[in-house]
């Protein structure tokens, strides 16, 4: 469609960019002695590889797309490379710059935990950064595969790192689910080139698959269908369950893994296979974003009543995870330019917020123990900071003002109804109420309700200072995003705001 | 062209070398035991130098013919080398001169006695192995067949107790595939007159609805099954595998279960042609869906057992079957490349394995998987090894398991065998079960009762000259797989081609 007017730029800095985690991986291992060396590699690297992610942002505001192609694979027509494109490059952002942030967490939270291991744990991180940049940055499928499985494998060791056995029960289960996905990922991807002989992503979808003819109506369905079972990343029900397991890793993890970088490579994913792969016109044709959307619509709804029914905190928020992770597929699936903008524009968004939210959920239990709801009676007093965050990102999950899932919420419904759809608005407004359901009662118990016991004076005990200041940032963050859209303020967070529009006008011509 | 003149003999030599030099250390050992393992090690050193310079000129120049004795060829013996000889006999040299500098230290723990007699007949091994990738000539072939038999019988008795039971089944299975093969040939002989693979590929076309040379294909296949081990034949070899000395493990596993598998696809596709295969005696269906079960149940097996060695052994049978099963898929672009890429890719890996299972036994005597709590911190280059080496047979990229993986996807994807396509991919599942155990024991799960002790395990690690050829083989199965995956820019590719060719065309000798 649009693919003939993009010019593309060869480049290293793609590979440059991911260069930094894996370099940083390795001289974590050799000063594995020296624990603030160790953890200024990490800082050093984070930061490195987000300036040069962020250096690509103003040739792909100019339409135009970064290719670095190393070599021609043994199969004829796939090459092994990167091409950031503004999609890509929405991940890209999001995943680098929260690396840095949760780097710095991650020190405070393993610091005052005193646990074990933490040599592999910063070495794993580094590499699952590696594995999520690789995604967001590949090229075609293949390329994009390769960097999914490590990224899999990788954080195996994070999911386990307590090493009790319920952790490593919960290590088995996340591999379970997660490598039977790859398994389906490789067949679909095979197939496809099998089918096309190529696996590039194509804006607007590869043009030898929307050409197959109606004889291959079923087997496009079905291979459809695979590659959704290959994302299981993205969590979208019945195959969700490893992801509340999976929160028994350390909170630095379950913050930037599973709510930014593994599930977000999985809806990352779908959205790629929806728009890129198989493109708006031919998943229309298929019908296969109604039946899409039917999926996204029961996770949301479902997901939300498991999470109403979890007292641990962090259960809670997965489960939530789970439920806005379908807003973005669900996004993706009503096929129309608004409906594609919330979705990408919320893989930011959600990120942003999520990771607050789970950053806030370890810092109280850093500073208190306490790992359940029912428990946290009087901690907005203790953590008045803390809590304030977690306050402003839980609206946000709402979608009410004043943090940026508003913004997000309000594409979605626009793309709703410009795909005349009315029952997926409701469906949005219903989870949309149900995420209120069982947000406001940690906002309540938090603040309102009194200690047991009645504890009379409360001191202020927050979390160290390299916690407090991360979660603070994500929150700011969350807000500027809001007012900087709402107020025209042209603040540096506007840049998303373009990238996602290039990224849209790829995807979908503009009328 | 002196130089030229030279590279034909090296065929020979590099049979006479070895077998001169079983001999030198017979007589050496007699005065200085010490002197044993030089003379072995710079006589396979050699040999490879040769192995490389043979590669090298049939790949830049073609086929190579070498007449024994000056014989012409229907009446003497031949050696040809394409580029398929060419290619195995570099492998199973190079693991061969692993598994050399590997044997100085298990051989003086496990057999400090026998030293002198292990290494003589390790060099016949050697010459028998040689000889079969060389020759050109059934018979010879057969000649060579049995001392590298003979050889490996005596090298797994060599440890005495159960081993001596393994080696005798060996004996026996061995003799009987022996035989069938040598029933083969001459019943060939019986009909044809002649011996020499290529003269046959000649004589036979008009014989081929001859009941004779039908029943001497079957023998030649039944016979080359039972040597390489395919199910339901493989009864003798997991106790071999286990049993046998660390060294021989690793050469009989890797190396040797290579040229019986060389030899196989040599009479296949050599003697016999593709025509033959396909209309007189249509094996390759049935080739396949053994194959298919040998790779299910071998796993299935393997995930049932407790011993890491009989572990491996078991992956064996289900690694031979992805072999047989690109050769069964040969019609297809990617079936026979993908196996004898596997070739490649098992022989790294398992020697990588069975090296790292020696070192365990060596530094700590432990044989069961239940045992290896804590390994990761007490021989920690020694379980890197293994878990490069063991992510490779699970098939997670960028290693050479995936590589070889990918291929037989889409060989079956093109040959429309979905079941075959769910039976590779199921078995990259089966592999991870019981691969991950392992790993999951060494770094992972705590002895009970051990509580997060923080205290220092005191570093064990097996001896250089174990490690080292481990970590050789475990970062081949990295940069292999790139290479594999780069395609033709690297030198992989070419070779494999010309041997697929070769194999495909016209039979030995592409002039």
């Amino acid at each position: 469609m649009t693919e003939g007017l993009i010019v593309s730029i060869s480049s290293y800095m793609p590979l440059f960019a991911i260069l930094c985690p894996a370099t940083a991986s390795v001289l974590i291992l050799l000063s594995s002695k020296r624990p603030n060396i160790r953890e200024s590699w990490t800082i050093i690297a984070g930061i490195l590889q987000f300036s040069l992610i962020a250096s690509m942002i103003p040739t792909i505001l100019n339409e135009e797309v970064i290719e670095c192609t190393f070599f021609q694979t043994m199969f004829e027509g796939i090459a092994f490379g990167f091409k950031v494109d503004a999609f890509g490059l929405i991940f890209a952002l999001t995943a680098s710059f929260l690396w840095i942030l949760v780097s710095f967490y991650s020190i405070g939270y393993m610091r005052s935990l005193r646990e074990h291991a933490q040599t592999r744990y910063y070495f794993c991180f580094a590499i699952a950064i590696f594995g999520a940049i690789g995604v967001a940055l590949s090229a075609n499928l293949l390329t994009m595969f390769i960097f999914f499985e490590i990224l899999t494998v990788s954080t195996y060791p994070l999911v386990i790192h307590e090493q009790s056995k319920e952790a490593i029960s919960a290590g088995h289960k996340y591999f379970a689910y997660l490598l039977t996905a790859g398994v389906f990922l490789l067949f679909a991807i095979m197939m496809t080139y099998y089918l096309t002989g190529t696996t590039d992503f194509t804006g607007g979808g590869i043009k030898a698959l929307a050409e197959l003819g109606p004889t291959y109506k079923l087997a496009l369905v079905i291979l459809f269908f695979c590659f959704l079972l290959g994302f299981m990343k993205a969590a979208w029900m019945p195959f969700h369950s490893w992801l509340p397991t999976a929160m028994i890793a350390p909170t630095p993890v379950s913050a930037l893994l599973h709510a930014v970088a593994v599930v977000k490579a999985g809806v990352f994913g779908i959205v790629r296979i929806v728009c890129y792969i198989y493109g708006v016109d031919l998943m229309g044709t298929l019908g296969l974003g109604l039946a899409l959307a039917c999926i996204a619509s029961f996770t949301m709804i479902v997901a939300n009543f498991f999470a109403i029914a979890q007292d641990n905190l962090k259960r809670r928020l997965a489960y939530s995870t789970i439920n806005q992770l379908s807003y973005i597929i669900l996004g993706a699936a009503l096929l129309t330019s608004e409906g594609i903008r919330g979705a990408m524009i919320h893989i930011p968004f959600h990120g942003f917020m999520k990771i607050t939210l789970f950053l806030c959920a370890g810092a109280i239990m850093v500073v208190t123990g306490k790992k359940n709801i029912s428990e946290m009676a009087g901690v907005g007093k203790t953590m008045p900071v803390t809590m304030l965050a977690f306050t402003i990102t839980a609206f946000g999950m709402c979608g009410i003002p004043p943090a940026c899932g508003f913004i997000s919420k309000w594409f979605l419904c626009w793309g709703t109804l410009q795909a005349g759809e009315i029952i997926f608005l409701f469906v949005l407004l219903t989870a949309s109420l149900l995420d209120v359901v069982y947000f406001f009662p940690i906002i309540h118990i938090a603040f309102f309700k009194r200690p047991e016991g009645g504890v009379e004076e409360v001191e202020v005990k927050e979390a160290p200072l390299f916690m407090l200041i991360p979660l603070s940032l994500t929150a700011i963050f969350s807000v500027l995003f809001f007012l900087d859209f709402i107020l025209r303020l042209n603040i540096i967070s506007m840049y998303f705001y373009r990238i996602v529009e290039v990224a849209v006008g790829n995807v979908i011509p503009i009328p | 062209m002196i130089r030229l003149f030279l590279a034909e003999h090296y065929p020979v030599l590099v049979i006479a070398i070895s077998l001169l030099s079983a001999f030198t250390i017979l007589i050496a050992g007699w005065v200085n035991k010490k002197a044993c393992l030089p003379i072995s090690l710079a006589s396979i050193s050699v040999q490879l130098l040769l192995a490389f310079f043979i590669l090298h000129q049939v790949i830049t120049s073609g086929t190579i013919h070498y007449w024994l004795g000056g014989w012409a060829p229907p009446w003497g013996i031949e050696y040809v080398v394409d580029a398929f000889n060419a290619y195995v006999l570099v492998i199973v040299l190079f693991i061969c001169l692993l598994a050399a500098i590997y044997s100085k230290r298990s051989i003086e723990k496990e057999q400090p006695g026998k030293i002198v007699p292990f290494y003589v007949v390790f060099q016949l091994l050697i010459t028998g192995l040689c000889g079969i990738t060389v020759t050109g000539d059934i018979f010879n072939l057969y000649v060579f067949l049995e001392i590298a038999s003979l050889a490996a019988y005596a090298l797994i008795a060599v440890a005495g107790g159960r081993a001596l039971k393994a080696s005798y089944n060996y004996v026996i299975m061995g003799s009987i595939g022996a035989c069938f093969y040598l029933l083969g040939v001459g019943f060939l002989y019986a009909v044809t007159g002649s011996l020499n693979m290529h003269d046959l590929s000649l004589l036979l076309p008009p014989l081929y609805g001859n009941k004779v040379v039908q029943a001497a294909f079957v023998f030649f296949v039944v016979g080359m099954s039972i040597k390489m081990a395919l199910f339901p034949l493989h009864i003798w070899q997991p106790d071999a595998y286990t049993y046998a000395p660390s060294a021989v493990s690793v050469i009989i596993a890797a190396a040797m279960s290579k040229v019986s598998i060389y030899a196989f696809i040599r009479v296949f596709f050599s003697v016999f042609t593709t025509d033959f295969i396909e209309i007189y005696v249509p094996i390759a269906a049935t080739l396949s869906w053994i194959a298919a079960i040998a790779i299910i149940v071998g796993s299935l097996i393997a995930i049932m057992q407790t011993n890491l060695k009989r572990m491996l052994a078991y992956s064996s049978v289900s690694q031979v079957g992805y072999i047989v099963l690109g050769v069964g898929l040969y019609s297809t672009q990617w079936g026979l490349y993908g196996a004898l890429m596997h070739i490649l890719n098992h022989a790294i890996t398992k020697g990588c394995l069975f090296l790292v299972a020696g070192a365990i036994i060596y530094r700590s005597g432990l044989w069961h998987i239940r045992d290896f709590e804590g390994l990761g911190k007490k021989m920690p280059y020694t379980s890197a090894a293994f878990t490069i080496a063991a992510l490779s047979m699970i098939g997670v990229p960028p290693t050479v398991g995936f590589m070889t993986k990918l291929c037989l996807v889409l060989a079956s994807l093109e040959a429309v065998e979905y079941v075959f396509v769910a039976v590779i991919l199921v078995s990259t599942l089966l592999n991870l079960v019981y691969f991950w155990r392992v790993i999951d024991r060494m770094y992972f799960v705590r002895k009970e009762g051990e509580e997060e002790s923080e205290h220092e395990i005191t570093k064990e690690e097996a001896p250089l000259s174990m490690v080292f050829p481990a970590l050789i083989l475990g970062a081949l199965c990295i940069i292999v797989g790139i290479l594999w995956l780069a395609g033709s820019v690297t030198p992989l590719q070419p070779i494999v081609n010309q041997a697929v060719k070769a194999l495909l065309g016209m039979g030995v000798v592409v002039p």
